[in-house]
């Protein structure tokens, strides 16, 4: 190309972007992790939205894995090009909040767009998570989960279990029976292993995982994750982890093909597996709530969220701000919120959506999708149970898994494996709390 | 026959030689100083407060137990995966240097390997060991072996180690072929008069000079192990279980990452240069004497 041709293609060029009726709209920038399925609901609600009114658009990008998007989000900040909307998983809650100058909280934004937000109206259990102490919701929880116990009913008869077990006692010996009845690899077995073993058994038993409510009231918190209960439960596993009446299915979801293979049978892990399952499992399957030990005083609690929620990032103009919050509202109307729950069961958020799809009879033909709400709305919620928000989460979780496979390796007994955990996760807990800018 | 050429303008070299200079100036120095740099700060993720805190992330480095597990492990997986791929390649090597029929063929099957991504590699390997996914696991299994890499830590080194030498083999095999051939044929010849089998001639005639080979692969394949293992450690383990498969180069990711941790993280790349520098000097400076030229 001649410098000529060249100098006439870039006048062309910047030509052709002025007249593009583009600048008429303001852009607004979603990030996301959605794939699948779950990514054509993301897309579809960005239609809508978009046909819904002119003045804004929102375009959703998907950013990879759940900590690839929020790498690229922080990485988009540090160089002043972050989107305006960044989906990020629950375990990055403490992060993001910590990042006071970087986030603008949903509230301030909402009450300065001068958009109705009623807090009143979302289910506490899930906005809880993502609010501050004093209910001011922080980030707007988009797709949330709860853990359930997903069972293949087809093997349960197989191995002559009448009933769907509800306490861990009765798992244990009804993962013995399908250990007999054939299930020889796998009786039972669980996906995120910090999630279900520590996490959600921690809440669901109104214990403590760490203190000041589980770090929801500040950043010097302490685990406490070691308890008679949570060490109970390790033993248990690494008990049956001996004959293979349990196995371990690493630290991520990645194990969770083993249910619908049939090869384990009693599995737990997020409700938002409902898809998979409903895809590709070849047998009579539900769900059942998580399950508990009977001699802890106050079990089952309620059970926590997992998933992610959408953070509102800071140092962005006025105008842009009021297409974000009008895109919130517009996410949070009742109709929208039950077709969103129904066709990606993720739970919904607001109390309207959840008695409406009750209402229509939908946990009638699907109850697998009510378990987690009934978990989730089980009891009025305690310290040890409205949630946690812990800095570096997504480490702590990894020690945590580290701790676990060390134990059931037999490397270590229960004990030392959580002492070890928790005193290497109280590190980590300092070391965020310096940073965090406050 | 010697030949000296000398510039006569006094700008000309610098000048042909800028263009190399800058990118390297840009996508090396440049990036390896603010790694120097942030080694010494201690920052949130997202760079909202930064505080100098001078050698401190390396005081805590040096002071995790995790840290010098990370040193050992990366050095026992490098020599693992340096030797077994050096000594496969080797072997394939001298049995493709012989006149066969349709040798290209069979040359250009074992090249392949290499232009298979890291990740993808990772994957294939897992397909085929992953205890309820693999073939060859439910063989092992069946054989009474409790094959489990997710959680027995020297399973999932073994299938790390496998799946990372099996794609270096391929560029070994490349390069030692090519020595292989530039071997005089004249002195194989002389060794097989004067009665030397071919075991005794491989080992005093074509080893020794191999040995340039040898010393380069080595080198390059230490860097590999160090630097490119990340995609197919990262695709098969991700650095577990307990941390079985954490090498250097994935500690940095993890804790720079997946931790927002990224003074830390930056100490450690710092030191993990100077270890390879250094790992380099010590190979060009000694083990080079030892080698036939």
């Amino acid at each position: 190309m001649t410098l000529r041709t060249f100098g006439l293609a870039t006048l062309l060029s910047t030509t052709l972007a002025l007249a593009s009726p583009a600048y008429a709209v303001t852009e607004i920038q979603w990030w996301h992790a959605m794939t699948g399925a779950n990514n054509d609901v993301i897309v579809k609600l960005a239609e809508e939205f978009n046909a819904s009114q002119s003045d804004y658009k929102v375009v959703a990008s998907y950013k990879g894995s759940y900590a690839d998007t929020m790498n690229a989000g922080i990485a988009a900040f540090r160089a002043n090009n972050a989107p305006h909307i960044l989906q990020v998983f629950e375990v990055g809650t403490a992060t993001m909040m910590a990042a006071t100058g970087a986030v603008k909280p949903v509230y301030k934004l909402m009450a300065e767009a001068g958009e109705t937000f009623d807090p009143q109206a979302y289910l506490p259990a899930i906005t809880g998570y993502y609010s501050t102490t004093k209910g001011e919701m922080l980030s707007f929880p988009f797709n949330s989960s709860s853990m359930v116990m997903w069972v293949n009913k087809d093997a349960l008869k197989k191995a002559n279990i009448t009933e769907i077990p509800k306490t861990w006692p009765q798992v244990f010996e009804d993962a013995k029976k399908l250990k007999a009845a054939g299930y020889e690899t796998c009786g039972f077995s669980t996906a995120w292993v910090s999630w279900a073993h520590i996490e959600q058994l921690s809440a669901w038993h109104n214990v403590p995982l760490a203190t000041k409510s589980n770090g929801l009231d500040g950043f010097d918190t302490e685990l406490k994750f070691n308890g008679p209960v949570q060490v109970k439960h390790l033993e248990k596993l690494i008990e049956l982890k001996k004959d293979n009446s349990y196995d371990y299915s690493g630290r991520t979801n990645t194990g969770e093909g083993r249910f619908t293979s049939g090869e384990c049978p009693i599995f737990l892990t997020s409700s938002a597996f409902f898809g998979q399952v409903r895809a590709n499992a070849k047998f009579d399957f539900t769900n059942a709530p998580m399950p508990y030990y009977p001699d802890v005083e106050g079990a089952p609690q309620n059970s926590i969220i997992g998933g992610a929620s959408l953070w509102v990032m800071a140092g962005k103009k006025p105008d842009e701000y009021k297409g974000v919050a009008k895109f919130l509202a517009f996410l949070s109307d009742t109709d929208r919120q039950v077709e969103i729950h129904k066709k990606s069961g993720y739970l919904p958020i607001t109390k309207a959506a959840y008695a409406k799809a009750k209402a229509q009879g939908f946990y009638n033909d699907f109850p697998y999708l009510e378990t987690p709400l009934l978990e989730l709305t089980n009891k009025p919620p305690t310290d040890n149970s409205r949630g946690l928000r812990l800095g570096n989460m997504v480490q702590l979780r990894e020690l945590i898994a580290e701790e676990f496979e060390l134990a059931l390796n037999g490397k270590k007994s229960a004990k030392d494996a959580l002492d070890s955990a928790v005193q290497r996760g109280n590190q980590i807990l300092r070391q965020f709390e310096r940073t965090a800018s406050r | 026959m010697h030949k000296n050429v000398v510039f006569q303008h006094r700008w000309l070299p610098y000048l042909l030689i800028a263009p190399q200079l800058l990118i390297v100036l840009a996508f090396f120095y440049w990036p390896a100083l603010q790694a120097v740099w942030q080694s010494f700060l201690l920052q949130d993720a997202f760079g909202l407060s930064t505080t100098f805190v001078g050698f401190e992330n390396y005081v805590e480095l040096i002071r995790q137990p995790e840290y010098f597990g990370a040193v050992i492990r990366t050095f026992v997986f490098s020599a693992l995966i340096a030797g077994s791929s050096l000594s496969f390649a080797l072997l394939l090597a001298v049995m493709a240097d012989k006149p066969l029929s349709g040798s290209t063929v069979y040359r250009t099957l074992l090249i392949w390997p290499y232009a298979v991504a890291p990740a993808v590699a990772g994957v294939l390997w897992i397909f085929m060991l992953h205890p309820s996914l693999g073939m060859v696991a439910r063989g092992l299994r069946a054989l009474g072996l409790d094959w489990n890499p997710l959680l027995n830590g020297n399973h999932a080194m073994i299938l790390v180690v496998l799946a990372a030498a099996w794609k270096q083999i391929s560029y070994n095999f490349l390069f030692f072929l090519a020595g292989l051939q530039s071997i005089p044929k004249s002195v194989l010849e002389a060794a097989a008069i004067d009665g030397a089998g071919p075991m005794r001639r491989f080992w005093t005639v074509t080893f020794p000079l191999l040995t340039p080979t040898i010393f380069f692969l080595i080198v390059v394949n230490i860097v590999y192990a160090f630097f490119d293992t990340f995609g197919i450690i990262d695709a098969m383990t991700g650095g577990g279980p307990a941390k079985a498969t954490e090498t250097l180069v994935y500690k940095v990711y993890l804790d720079g990452l997946l931790g927002g941790n990224l003074g830390s993280s930056a100490a450690q790349s710092v030191l993990l240069m100077m270890m390879v520098i250094v790992l380099t000097a010590i190979q060009f400076r000694y083990v080079e004497r030892k080698v036939t030229y």
